[in-house]
């Protein structure tokens, strides 16, 4: 469904952060992208949506498709129609609007009104305490609520594919739980195809089907969730399950005796 | 009815009226700001151009005046636009000192097309209100004076629905709330500040058009936007309400000022009295009085 092809992305016409990337979003799958601070996580997400250029960013080269569509040159707004959703980092509500503009605003493009009623009560189901908060200002609602709010506010675009910007960030572990149970039941009810950006990789990998390791804007490593999971590397950077107790910096590896690893 | 109160209410009222047309020039301001984070020196321009806009589609295309009203709000909505594309769009992403100075650019050129276009002269608006006045328990006012302030409190109605309950309204808070959040979820931040734009320019025309009816058709009138200045800035800049609210307070402590202490002290007191209570305002409420409430949780 969603295809990127060896793309290269440049900030300020100087700084390369995503150097040559390549993965894929089958329709109807869940599939994370890892990777430390700094990694082109992010860059990667906003050069799907089409937003790069307020960055002063710009894809340099590759291509991504869209179900067969070329979206490279294509705005935020066209790529919103095509049905690809950002909830990005950093629980960016819209902190003066109400809990509830801030859902309708969510569907903005959308011209069927009577089915935005309808993903209004749905996402009011998949988080009843936005329920009991419509009316408030969205700024007073705790992170946990926030971080609900800007992916019922996602969901409420009609999204194809949804992407998700480290959604686990800054919050306690049962509130994560929750945040992903949902995520995962929008991906089953809806068949939502979900591209998850998270530095937990732990959580990420639980429910996603495939995934990707980003470093220093690179694709290093990928493969099915399990097998990445039982990955020696991987166990030792990201999941945080290292012999030595404490945790080092990927990077201390020397590249060579990676590369080796992961091909064997 | 005592006298006296009788004189205050009275200066009260026509204070009020003419506080409504800063209000709505005022309005505009603070649209253009909240979207766009520009000032817009050319505020009062808009709103003397839309005055004449309705002035010639009277006097030259007799046009009934609800037409020409109608007419001119339409032809300046597109003049928003327009002025939104032309001069304003090239200029994303230059400092935003330089985006004003553009608008200070726009004022002259404004003013000059309209005195060159429709001359200098003074002329008498043809006012579709009857001339007496009318009487308010012992108080009276001009019927063009009782319909600014009718005029105003709609358009706070108006505008405080449109905000509330319309999409494109919501959208727009969105987009001086969080621009890039709001690109991300597809709303199209360009058409967003066009369409300020164009409310800020039918605003100043409602104003322009009300003014007018008060007072004369003359390219001077865009001075209106001087004293919207201290409404828009005592009203916090970024609120809809402040900038009505601001607006009024401005036209009554002037008329009040204008009423009592030019008489003691000479004149001149109306005229800068409410640059003197918008200085104490923000000694004590630097943001204004409705100015944006921070909010602190995150
Ligand atoms: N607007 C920008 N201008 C210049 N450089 C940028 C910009 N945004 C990101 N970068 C750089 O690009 C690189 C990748 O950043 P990105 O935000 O994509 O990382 P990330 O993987 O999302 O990290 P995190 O997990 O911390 O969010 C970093 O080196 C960063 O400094
Ligand atoms: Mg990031």
């Amino acid at each position: 469904m969603l295809k990127i092809t060896n793309i290269e992305i440049v900030y300020n016409d100087v700084i390369l952060a995503v150097r040559g990337i390549s993965l894929e979003v089958p329709q109807g799958g869940i599939v994370a992208l890892l990777g430390s601070n700094g990694a082109g996580k992010s860059t990667t997400l906003k050069a799907i949506s089409g937003v790069l250029d307020s960055e002063e960013g710009e894809i340099v080269d590759g291509k991504i498709e869209f179900k067969g569509v070329l979206l490279n040159r294509k705005n935020s707004k066209e790529i919103v129609r095509l049905g690809i959703i950002q909830v990005p980092e950093g629980r960016r509500i819209f902190d003066e609007l109400t809990v509830d503009e801030n859902l309708w605003v969510g569907a903005y493009h959308r011209l069927d009104s009577k089915k935005v009623k309808e993903d209004y009560q749905r996402v009011m189901d998949y988080f009843p305490i936005l329920r009991e908060r419509h009316g408030q200002l969205a700024g007073y609602l705790s992170g946990g609520e926030q971080q609900m709010l800007v992916i019922g506010r996602g969901i409420m675009g009609k999204p194809e594919l949804l992407m998700l910007d480290e959604p686990s960030l800054g919050l306690a572990p049962l509130i994560v739980e929750e945040i992903f149970q949902i995520i995962q039941k929008v991906n089953h009810e809806e068949r939502t195809s979900i591209l998850l950006v998270e530095q937990n990789a732990n959580i990420a990998l639980q429910i996603a089907s495939y995934g990707y390791i980003m470093e220093n804007g690179k694709v290093v490593l990928d493969g099915p969730s399990q097998k990445l999971a039982a990955n020696e590397d991987v166990k030792e950077f990201y999941l945080g399950l290292t012999d030595v107790g404490s945790r080092k910096s990927y990077r201390d590896v020397k590249h060579y005796k990676r590369r080796k690893r992961w091909l064997s | 009815m005592n006298e006296s109160i009788q004189t205050f209410l009275q200066l009260m009222l026509s204070g009020m009226s003419i506080g409504g047309v800063y209000a709505m020039v005022a309005l505009g301001f603070v649209l253009i700001y909240k979207a766009t984070g520009v000032f817009n020196f050319a505020q009062g321009e808009l709103m003397m151009v839309g005055a004449y806009f309705s002035f010639y589609l009277i006097t030259q295309y007799h046009l009934h005046f609800f037409q020409a009203f109608l007419l001119a709000l339409i032809i300046s909505a597109f003049l928003g636009i327009v002025v939104e594309f032309l001069i304003l769009k090239p200029m994303v992403g230059e400092p935003i000192f330089s985006v004003v100075m553009i608008t200070v650019g726009l004022a002259v050129m404004l003013k000059g097309t309209v005195s060159l276009v429709w001359g200098h002269d003074v002329h008498q608006f043809p006012s579709p209100f009857i001339s007496s006045p009318l009487s308010l328990g012992g108080v009276t006012i001009f019927r063009s004076s009782f319909w600014t302030i009718v005029a105003t409190f709609a358009l706070v109605v108006i505008f405080i629905l449109f905000f509330r309950v319309s999409k494109v309204g919501i959208a727009m808070r969105a987009v001086a709330n969080d621009q890039r959040a709001a690109q991300i979820i597809g709303i199209s931040i360009r058409k967003i500040f066009s369409i300020s734009w164009a409310i800020a320019a039918v605003v100043a025309t409602i104003g322009g058009f009300f003014f007018v009816n008060i007072f004369f058709v003359t390219p001077d009138i865009s001075y209106i936007g001087m004293k919207a200045f201290p409404a828009a800035v005592l009203g916090g800049m970024d609120s809809v309400p402040g900038a009505i609210i601001g607006g009024l307070i401005i036209g009554i402590i002037e008329n009040l000022a204008g009423g009592y202490l030019d008489k003691l002290l000479g004149g001149g007191i109306k005229e800068i009295s409410s640059f003197v209570v918008l200085i104490l305002i923000l000694m004590i409420k630097p943001y204004g009085l409705f100015g944006k409430e921070e909010i602190t949780r995150v």
